[in-house]
């Protein structure tokens, strides 16, 4: 498995936004099946979803900046047969309609692809009231509601597809600024499974979204500590693939998990959860700290909020010094 | 499909439904009582006039969509399916009970023909928009898209972003029924928080306005024909009704929106549309 994986670390990684992907992935939706179209809250071009919009004119909806109309209008689309691709800010979707996301999505099952974009403090000089860090504990917490956080452009074109022959409620976390590509064509992806990046017997680095690169790096610079971390990569945050996850913990006895948000609530709080019931274990949450962003550039941002191959190599060392 | 009936027919089945609707809320012990109450007259026009449906096939694809908006009204949508042959009467006592279908707000998953979940407030006009734009994506605008609104509820940003996607559109096929009832929980809407001139908003958003007696059955027949024969605009109707219609201690009466008829209440209000207020004597006294 690891094979389908570029872990070159070196910084000779191609980079691109993860939504760029989702673009592409709409477009190609769109065009393998007539029931795809999309609505979009005054984002068209920041969410990407311009390349449908323009493709397919007469399957766009422009709702104009009303987050609680795009989602409860994606309900009645679906409702329809259509498969209703919503689009805004995560900020404002889920952050502005949780609601209704709740009674007439989760509650009344209807399969509205929701894309939450410019997810994480990575979102940058806007500040703290356009980054997104509470979007993947609102959806998770949901019934019904399958949640994804791709880790790179390639990814999240794949997840799009697969969102859009999932039957379910689905929601879908982006980010704004460009990330690393550690994926390729070959490399498999299926809502719902975690997937192994490279193995290791000393700690479990469980990561998600454009936290998983960072764990990569930060597996590799462990190495020459004489830590062989496994990278555990979560896109799917729910339903949580706890097999996988428990394995690789058996084997490591220590875990760090890693995300660009609260660690409440989050891939972080659906670790601890799942290892607390089922294999306790020395973790550290690598996340938000129960506080806001703020303005400035997005790689000082991550860097201030620790955020970064840094830190998780950090708090490697002192799970492990724990077990 | 039923076959069209005569109008004293449908008072009568209106009568009928209110009857059951105090049955069902007595039983239940909690609910609200002035809304479906006053919405009888609407809901029996829909079921047994206007809607083309089938309640032996609730899924048809040919249907007409009827929401319900406030879903805190559902115990008239329940009466009235149970009338027209959903399901039998006797579940109706279920109302609100541990395993029912029949919820204290409707859920679309429980019950064949509940187009959708409803309760909190605000989101069925927008769900109407989706429908209406998916069948227009279709084809399919023969079908109609029928929201049953309360006017408490038009408090709600939701609706007003829903009005202004649905004017935009001209999504002709969405007619809307706001039972103004002025009343809401904290007491009538113009002390709550003024809709009026509330004919005026709608139209404002480019929405084609009919104002009638909701509790005229005939009235509402012919508004929602007449608000199907305008092709470039959504239609609204707003429906003067009367919270506690026919049951003389709950008429106009805020504070029976939410709650239900005791034992005792309930025999008086029974008694009263037996005999509909009187006026005759009750063939089951």
């Amino acid at each position: 498995m690891s094979d389908m994986y570029l872990v070159d670390v070196s910084g000779n990684l191609t980079s691109e936004p993860i939504r760029k992907g989702f673009g592409r992935g709409l477009l190609e939706a769109g065009k393998r099946w007539d029931n795809v179209v999309a609505a979009c809250a005054d984002l068209t071009d920041s969410t990407q979803m311009s390349l449908f919009a323009e493709e397919f004119p007469e399957r766009y909806i422009e709702i104009g900046v009303a987050e609680q109309n795009l989602v409860t209008t994606g309900s009645g689309l679906a409702a329809m047969g259509k498969v209703p691709f919503v689009s805004s800010y995560a900020a404002f979707m889920p952050g502005r309609c949780w609601e209704q996301i709740r009674t007439t999505i989760c509650l009344n099952d209807r399969p509205v692809k929701l894309i939450g974009s410019h997810a994480g403090v990575s979102v940058g000089p806007d500040g703290a009231t356009h980054q997104m860090l509470e979007d993947l504990a609102l959806m998770r917490v949901l019934p019904n509601m399958v949640v994804l956080a791709p880790c790179d452009s390639v990814e999240a074109e794949k997840a799009t597809l697969a969102m859009a022959l999932d039957k379910r409620p689905n929601y879908m976390r982006l980010a704004r600024e460009a990330t690393p590509i550690i994926t390729t064509d070959k490399t498999p992806f299926e809502i719902g499974p975690a997937y192994v990046l490279t193995e290791g017997a000393d700690v479990s680095l469980i990561a998600t979204g454009t936290m998983t690169y960072q764990a990569l790096v930060a597996a590799e610079e462990l190495k020459k500590d004489g830590i062989q971390a496994e990278v555990v990569h979560v896109p799917t945050i729910k339903p949580l693939d706890a097999g996988t996850i428990l394995a690789s913990v058996r084997k490591t006895g220590a875990v760090v998990t890693a995300e660009e948000g609260q660690i409440v609530g989050g891939l972080g709080g659906a670790i601890a959860e799942l290892l607390s019931e089922e294999q306790p274990a020395p973790i550290k949450r690598i996340g938000m700290r129960d506080r806001f962003g703020e303005s400035g550039a997005p790689d000082k941002l991550l860097e201030y909020f620790g955020l970064d191959a840094r830190h998780i190599r950090l708090a490697a060392h002192s799970v492990v010094d724990k077990k | 499909m039923l076959k069209k009936l005569p109008l004293a027919q449908l008072e009568t089945i209106a009568n009928d439904i209110r009857e059951d609707i105090i049955r069902m809320l007595e039983h239940a012990g909690s609910g609200h009582s002035a809304g479906p109450l006053g919405l009888a007259d609407i809901f029996t026009a829909l079921y047994f006039d206007i809607l083309k449906h089938d309640p032996k096939n609730p899924d048809w694809p040919e249907r007409d969509i009827l929401l319900l908006s406030n879903g805190h009204c559902v115990p008239v949508r329940y009466a009235t399916m149970a009338h027209a042959g959903y399901f039998d009467r006797k579940e109706l006592m279920t109302l609100r009970q541990l395993g029912t279908r029949l919820q204290g707000h409707p859920e679309r998953k429980r019950l064949p023909g509940m187009e959708t979940t409803s309760g909190p407030l605000g989101s069925g006009l927008s769900q109407a928009c989706g429908m209406a734009l998916a069948l227009r994506m279709d084809n399919q605008q023969h079908r109609w898209v029928y929201v049953v609104m309360g006017d408490g509820e038009q408090d709600e940003g939701n609706v007003w972003e829903a009005a202004m996607l649905a004017g935009k559109e001209k999504l002709h096929n969405i007619i809307a029924i706001t039972d103004r009832n002025n009343i809401q929980i904290d007491g009538p809407t113009e002390s709550v928080m003024p809709l009026e001139d509330l004919k005026a908003k709608w139209e404002a958003f480019g929405w084609h306005v009919l104002e009638i007696d909701g509790n005229d059955i005939e009235a509402v027949i012919d508004a929602c024909a007449m608000g199907r024969a305008i092709e470039n605009k959504p239609v609204m109707i707003i429906a003067h009704t009367i919270p506690g219609k026919g049951v003389d201690f709950m008429e106009y009466d805020f504070n029976w929106h939410g709650k239900p008829p005791n034992k005792e209440e309930a025999k008086k209000a029974l008694h009263e549309l037996r005999t509909l207020g009187g006026k005759i004597k009750g063939e089951h006294e």
